[in-house]
């Protein structure tokens, strides 16, 4: 059985030392909302309004490569969507998962293809399934779907079957 | 219904070049080059590439969407028709990821097992690429020799799980049956002669004059760009970037193994032409290995309540019975949590992010699929050349829209 480290006192306490922790750590503790250790991954949640900026922190850290960004849709909880970038380091030679949560009401988010241009891609697919507003994507258009297609099919109140 | 995001459908952005200089031309999305239904709006200047922009979509199925309805055993069948390709690696990455949320321990053969059915579907996969990355350019005759060597694997695979492409094969918990009894001897007198093959390949190959003119130099792709535009695999690695999840983050104890992880630092589509044919070198090392050393023992884990119990037993134990009619009725519930594994499939880093809410279904399944990021750097590496150099550029990134689209 894996060691679990359930929330931000415990992950700061054990992992303080961790690149990617301390890194966060010295540029601003308020922007890590919430963190967690489980099955051997590492997850920060970090404040919606912080992104580009962790980003930029975590990159800095040796974090040099942004895999993935998908979302997930926790309706009818709220805040309902979590944002999660998955971002690998080629020195650390280990991976570290970034999280946003947002609420229905503004969903949108900075988009953090300043950062890395590849997000370009991932926030458009997340985008066009979930219908959240990547601000200042270059090219926010559908990628998936047809570009006159209603609604955004991963959204868990979107039937499996659609609308037919 | 629910709210829709009422974005302005833009057109394809290709509106800078003044009209009586540039063309916008349409490639795709059927057309013999791009592999599948990808349509590449260009905009050219002549013959060169002005700006490029790659429309895809055409094959969305909503994957991810369908394993949302499905038990986590009902989803390996899906996860094949990602990338119809190499499907042993979706396979095994979904199910290593669900197997790290359930933290079950999987017997040594069925690791072992997994390395050799990995190793050859990165055979299989670059059979496929180098036949038809050579048609491309010109070459027809390669695409026969490499089809029929990959017909010797697809037996296999048929041999091993009664499918040839579809194989689902690797289960969550270990393998879905044992290998038949010679299934090691024609792995064996396979691999034995492969190698000889892949010379024949590369005698074709690699001193035409043609066809190296046509690739080198070509699809330039600088360390930096591959990073900043998410290419893994044989492309990241061509550009100079020594990183391979098989040796640096390694799973299904490819820790064991000795191989290397070539690398060229050519930056170009002759690169990655070099890169491949050496990563099929190291892939029969490594299945000769698996040969030499493959353990004894079972092929499925011990947990009852979650792998499906062996044809005789559920006939004979009332136990079996029972477990069988559960997981078939009810699927297994999987503790909540988030994981997300990542592989080296055999056109770069593939990673499934797996969300359990604790229940017998799962809560989101995301595939992140090596081509869908390396297509961002298309237009990087074709800006500036002529539309046949194109070509040879979708081809070194070794596209299956399958996997781009889901």
């Amino acid at each position: 059985m894996n060691e679990t480290l359930p929330d931000r006192e415990s992950v700061l306490r054990e992992k303080s030392g961790h690149p990617a922790v301390a890194a966060i750590l010295t540029w601003k503790p308020e922007a890590l909302t919430d963190a967690r250790w489980d099955r051997e991954e590492l997850t920060l949640t970090i404040a919606r309004e912080e992104i580009i900026a962790a980003a930029r922190v975590v990159q800095q850290a040796g974090y040099n490569f942004l895999e993935d960004v998908t979302a997930v849709d926790w309706f009818p909880a709220q805040p309902r969507f979590q944002i999660s970038y998955h971002i690998i380091s080629h020195p650390h030679k280990e991976r570290i998962r970034l999280r946003v949560m947002i609420d229905q009401a503004d969903s949108s988010l900075d988009s953090i293809t300043p950062v890395w241009p590849s997000a370009n891609y991932y926030e458009r697919e997340v985008f066009d399934l979930f219908g959240i507003r990547f601000d200042g994507h270059p090219n926010l258009r559908r990628i998936m779907m047809p570009d006159d297609w209603t609604g955004h099919p991963l959204r868990k109140d979107y039937p499996v079957e659609g609308y037919r | 219904m629910t709210e829709v995001a009422g974005t302005p459908i833009l057109e394809a952005p290709l509106a800078t070049g003044s009209a009586d200089q540039t063309m916008v031309l349409n490639m795709g999305p059927q057309h013999p080059a791009t592999h599948g239904v990808l349509r590449l709006v260009l905009e050219i200047d002549g013959e060169i590439v002005v700006r490029l922009y790659p429309e895809i979509g055409y094959l969305h199925t909503g994957i991810e969407k369908t394993c949302e309805a499905k038990f986590y055993q009902q989803v390996v069948p899906l996860t094949d028709r990602i990338d119809y390709l190499s499907p042993m690696h979706n396979n095994l990455c979904y199910c290593l990821a669900v197997e790290k949320l359930l933290e079950l321990p999987i017997p040594d053969k069925a690791q072992w097992m997994r390395v050799l059915l990995g190793e050859l579907t990165r055979l299989n996969s670059h059979l496929v690429w180098l036949g038809t990355h050579a048609m491309d350019i010109g070459a027809l005759t390669v695409f026969l020799y490499t089809f029929r060597e990959r017909e010797d694997i697809l037996r296999i695979f048929e041999h091993v799980s009664g499918q040839r492409m579809m194989t689902s094969y690797f289960r969550i918990g270990g393998l879905a049956m044992e290998a038949p009894l010679d299934f090691f001897d024609r792995v064996r007198s396979f691999i034995k002669t492969f190698p000889e093959k892949i010379d024949e390949y590369s005698n074709l190959l690699t001193g035409n004059p043609i066809f190296v003119n046509r690739l080198q130099n070509v699809g330039h792709l600088s360390a930096a760009d591959a990073i900043a535009l998410g290419v893994t695999g044989p492309p990241m690695r061509a550009s100079g970037i020594d990183f391979d999840l098989r040796r640096d983050m390694p799973y299904s104890s490819y820790e064991k193994f000795q191989f290397d992880v070539p690398i060229s630092q050519r930056c170009d589509v002759w690169g990655r032409y070099l890169v491949r044919l050496e990563e099929m070198r190291q892939s029969v090392r490594i299945i000769n290995q698996t040969l030499e050393g493959m353990p004894e023992g079972p092929v499925k884990a011990d947990a009852p309540k979650i792998v499906l119990p062996d044809r005789e037993k559920m006939k004979t134990q009332m136990e079996s019975l029972i477990h069988h009619f559960k997981i078939v009725t009810e699927g297994f519930a999987v503790p909540a949590g988030e994981v997300y594994q990542g592989i080296e499939s055999s056109r770069g880093q593939m990673g499934y992010y797996v969300v359990s809410d604790g229940t017998a279904k799962p809560y989101r399944v995301h595939m992140r699929n090596p081509t869908f990021a390396s297509l961002q750097a298309l237009e990087t590496m074709c800006q500036g050349r002529s539309i046949s150099d194109v070509v040879a550029v979708i081809g070194s990134i070794d596209i299956v829209l399958g996997e781009i689209d889901r």
